[in-house]
């Protein structure tokens, strides 16, 4: 990190760093188009399927009596989990001094916001009375933990905002003074607005510092509760399954392995996409798959004691569910999420090959698809196992299957997810400019000049 | 004395509208117009199930309490009383009469139960039986505590009851109840379209409302009329006992014999359903033994036969 001493080398590489950001801004093509049409046509099938259910009642979904949650919640949980990234990488992370997670840590912000705020959509949804939200606040119990949820994922959000928009600001000052005629006018106005004036001098700089660091630990006390109290949304109960004293940790350390999986295909799709091949580089991929393994180890500690404790002892209700995911109905969906979301990408990425951008942006697709499964598996088969048995009902209350509404639904969501993504990297550059050129040795002055086009 | 029985009987009435299907809300509007004796008669069916003639004049749903008001006394419970309810599992030989009492009171669809008659049998060899399932209004309920907007909650006299007029449907209680005792109106309620425009009564929770959580209320508001739940009073095997613990008498639905609560849970071993989880319920078990009736396995019809 060696401080560029030639102002003319200072200005070419900061013009080099700015133009290699700001591409996916400017650029305009078809394939681009294309890629909004068809997240808003899922996002509009989806909540045409939401319009269905309200319309209905919620048996058009498979949830019945028993199983009265179902992949809504699942998918709820997996949100949850994969937004909690944001509090290891640009916060907890970046307290240690960790510096290679600069550059990806607003990757890691996108993800937050896009995947907590669905968490809050998903869980309306799933109301049988949508309709009646405002009563949480006109009601609201204290001693629910679905206002502690609620409570805690607003404050998560808003952090995440913040913990986006304040290292934002240098950089909407730089796209504003920069960017000129190569977007639309209300474009420009949007920057202008948002970037509060900002001149960049020391003070500003400092003021900035302050509120990130505030922010970054602030977060830390949010982000565990965020996970533990939906872990909690279940280990509050009674049932065989979901009675385990370890929910907290467990969730939080499942929640890491979903979420660093999340940022490395973001940060592989951006590095093709949008050509950025020398800022997330090799190197980040590399410790990006370390992080991977030891927050899979961490995992697969506590899975060890989530399953092999209660798997010893067989107790009558406990050893039913467990009996259920080891050899029963559940078995390949709980083995897949065990072996390829766990055991072999632990294995392969012991090994440097498997680090490099695409082998690792493979495996962590698997370890994404596996982190779902298991929230399915985490939900579902323990409401199949009630204490008492499931008699004088209907054949579709004794298992659960989503239908199509469900997935229309459940496609919705993962849809608007990617769309908040795709727009945050649309409207700003993936990567803090001022602080890479500051990484890179340009003088914070330089960033404040405009240049003379 | 007259007069009670005219208000009891318009209570009745008021759910049994749509019960019986005899009766639309229109009806009523109509009748509250018409004060003086008509001398025009009506039939209607009582929630017994008896055909009665009665003169138009005489219908007066204002008698019925406005919806606040229903949901603040039934929010308080009914002052002195402590309602328990003791099932006599030797006695129980499925008859189902207590299931489909309860559906016809609360609106119920065939697959929701609020009381649901189980095939138990609690180890490999131990000898199977019918275990009748109500709420068991337990003393800690698990339901309650999580509960986001207070929609379910505890009463004074012991009952857990619902306000389906606040549950916004999210179904954590249904997830806490260890006895699974909760059912949802995943669809419009069974004949909606008769309740339609019926004042909702808590201690019933009727009319019932798509969206939102039911359960075993203990026919509260049978109660207040000093009635017995109709699961009670349907039983033809004596199998139920209901009645107030500060008074320590409980009495038979069908045989309608009083005896004391204390002396009866003593003399017959009687246990709680899974006391381990500390739920602390209201509803206690007289152990399947010396059984009036074989275990048949699934369900004899026996009142088509």
């Amino acid at each position: 990190m060696n401080k560029i001493e030639s102002p003319e080398e200072s200005r070419k590489l900061l013009d080099k760093i700015f133009k290699d950001l700001t591409r996916s801004i400017v650029k305009k093509d078809e394939l681009t188009r294309f890629w909004f049409f068809i997240l808003l046509m899922f996002i509009g099938v989806g909540l045409w399927g939401w319009i269905i259910q309200v319309d209905r009642g919620l048996g058009v979904t498979g949830m019945r009596d028993y199983v009265s949650w179902g992949i809504y919640i699942a998918n709820f949980v997996f949100f949850v989990a994969v937004s909690l990234i944001g509090f290891l990488l640009s916060s907890a992370m970046h307290l240690l001094k960790i510096d290679w997670v600069k550059p990806v840590s607003r990757v890691a912000e996108q993800i937050a916001i896009a995947a907590v705020g669905l968490a809050g959509i998903i869980i309306v949804m799933d109301m049988g009375r949508p309709d009646r939200l405002l009563n949480v606040f006109l009601h609201g119990r204290f001693a629910s933990p679905i206002v502690w949820d609620l409570t805690v994922v607003t404050t998560y959000l808003t952090i995440s905002v913040l913990l986006f928009y304040i290292p934002l600001i240098p950089d909407l000052a730089l796209l504003r003074d920069r960017l000129g005629s190569q977007v639309p006018k209300w474009q420009l106005k949007v920057y202008s607005i948002l970037s509060l004036g900002w001149k960049g001098n020391p003070k500003q700089f400092k003021t900035v510092y302050h509120a990130m660091r505030v922010l970054m630990i602030l977060i830390i006390p949010v982000g565990l509760s965020i996970h533990t109290v939906t872990s909690w949304l279940f280990a509050s109960t009674l049932r065989a399954g979901w009675d385990s004293t370890i929910f907290g940790p467990y969730f939080v350390a499942g929640a890491f392995v979903a979420g660093t999986a999340a940022v490395i295909i973001v940060m592989y799709v951006y590095r093709v996409r949008h050509g950025l091949k020398d800022y997330f580089e090799d190197k980040h991929f590399n410790q990006m798959g370390k992080l991977l393994v030891f927050v899979s180890l961490l995992y697969l500690y506590f899975n060890v004691n989530e399953f092999l404790v209660p798997g010893y002892k067989m107790k009558l209700a406990e050893g039913i569910h467990l009996s259920n995911l080891f050899a029963g109905d559940y078995a390949p969906m709980f083995w897949f999420a065990q072996i390829f979301g766990l055991f072999i990408p632990i294995i392969l990425l012991l090994f440097k090959f498997f680090r490099k951008p695409l082998p690792i942006t493979i495996i962590s697709a698997f370890v994404l698809v596996s982190a779902w499964f298991k929230r399915y598996i985490i939900v579902i088969p323990t409401e199949e196992h009630p204490f008492l048995p499931i008699q004088n009902v209907p054949e579709n209350f004794h298992h659960y299957a989503p239908t199509s509404i469900e997935i229309m639904i459940m496609l919705f969501s993962f849809f608007a997810a990617i769309f908040i993504i795709s727009v945050l990297s649309k409207l700003f550059p993936v990567i803090t400019i001022w602080e890479y050129a500051e990484e890179k040795g340009i003088d914070k002055k330089y960033l404040s000049e405009t240049p003379k086009n | 004395m007259e007069k009670k029985t005219r208000r009891d009987f318009m209570k009745t009435l008021g759910v049994s509208i749509g019960a019986t299907g005899v009766l639309t809300s229109s009806l009523l509007s109509s009748c509250n117009r018409v004060e003086a004796v008509s001398g025009d008669k009506i039939k209607v069916l009582t929630a017994g199930g008896q055909l009665v003639e009665v003169d138009i004049s005489q219908l007066k749903p204002a008698e019925f309490p406005s919806l606040s008001e229903n949901q603040e006394r039934g929010r308080k419970g009914i002052p002195g009383k402590s309602w328990v309810m003791v099932i006599d599992l030797s006695k129980c030989r499925n008859a189902r009469e207590c299931m489909k009492a309860c559906q016809d009171h609360h609106q119920l669809r065939p697959e929701q139960h609020h009381i649901n008659v189980l095939q138990m049998q609690d180890a490999e060899h131990t000898a199977p039986y019918y275990m009748p399932k109500p709420c068991q209004h337990c003393d800690d309920p698990p339901c309650t505590k999580v509960c986001p907007v207070n929609a379910t909650f505890k009463r004074d006299d012991g009952i857990v009851l619902i306000d389906n007029e606040r549950c916004i449907g999210c179904r954590f209680c249904i997830a806490a109840c260890p006895y699974s005792a909760r059912v949802f109106n995943w669809f419009e309620p069974r004949d909606a379209e008769k309740y339609e425009g019926v004042t909702y009564n808590i201690e019933a929770n009727v009319p019932q409302k798509k969206g939102t959580i039911s359960k075993c209320l203990f026919s509260a508001d049978l109660l207040r009329e000093d009635k017995l739940p109709s699961c009670v009073s349907a039983c033809p095997n004596g199998v139920y006992w209901f009645g107030d613990r500060n008074e320590d008498a409980v009495t038979n639905g069908t045989t309608k014999e009083t005896v004391r609560f204390s002396e009866l849970i003593k003399d017959n071993a009687a246990y709680t359903l899974m006391e381990e989880l500390g739920t602390k319920p209201r509803v206690f078990y007289l152990p399947p033994k010396d059984r009036a009736f074989p275990f048949e396995g699934d369900a004899p019809d026996h009142h088509d036969a």
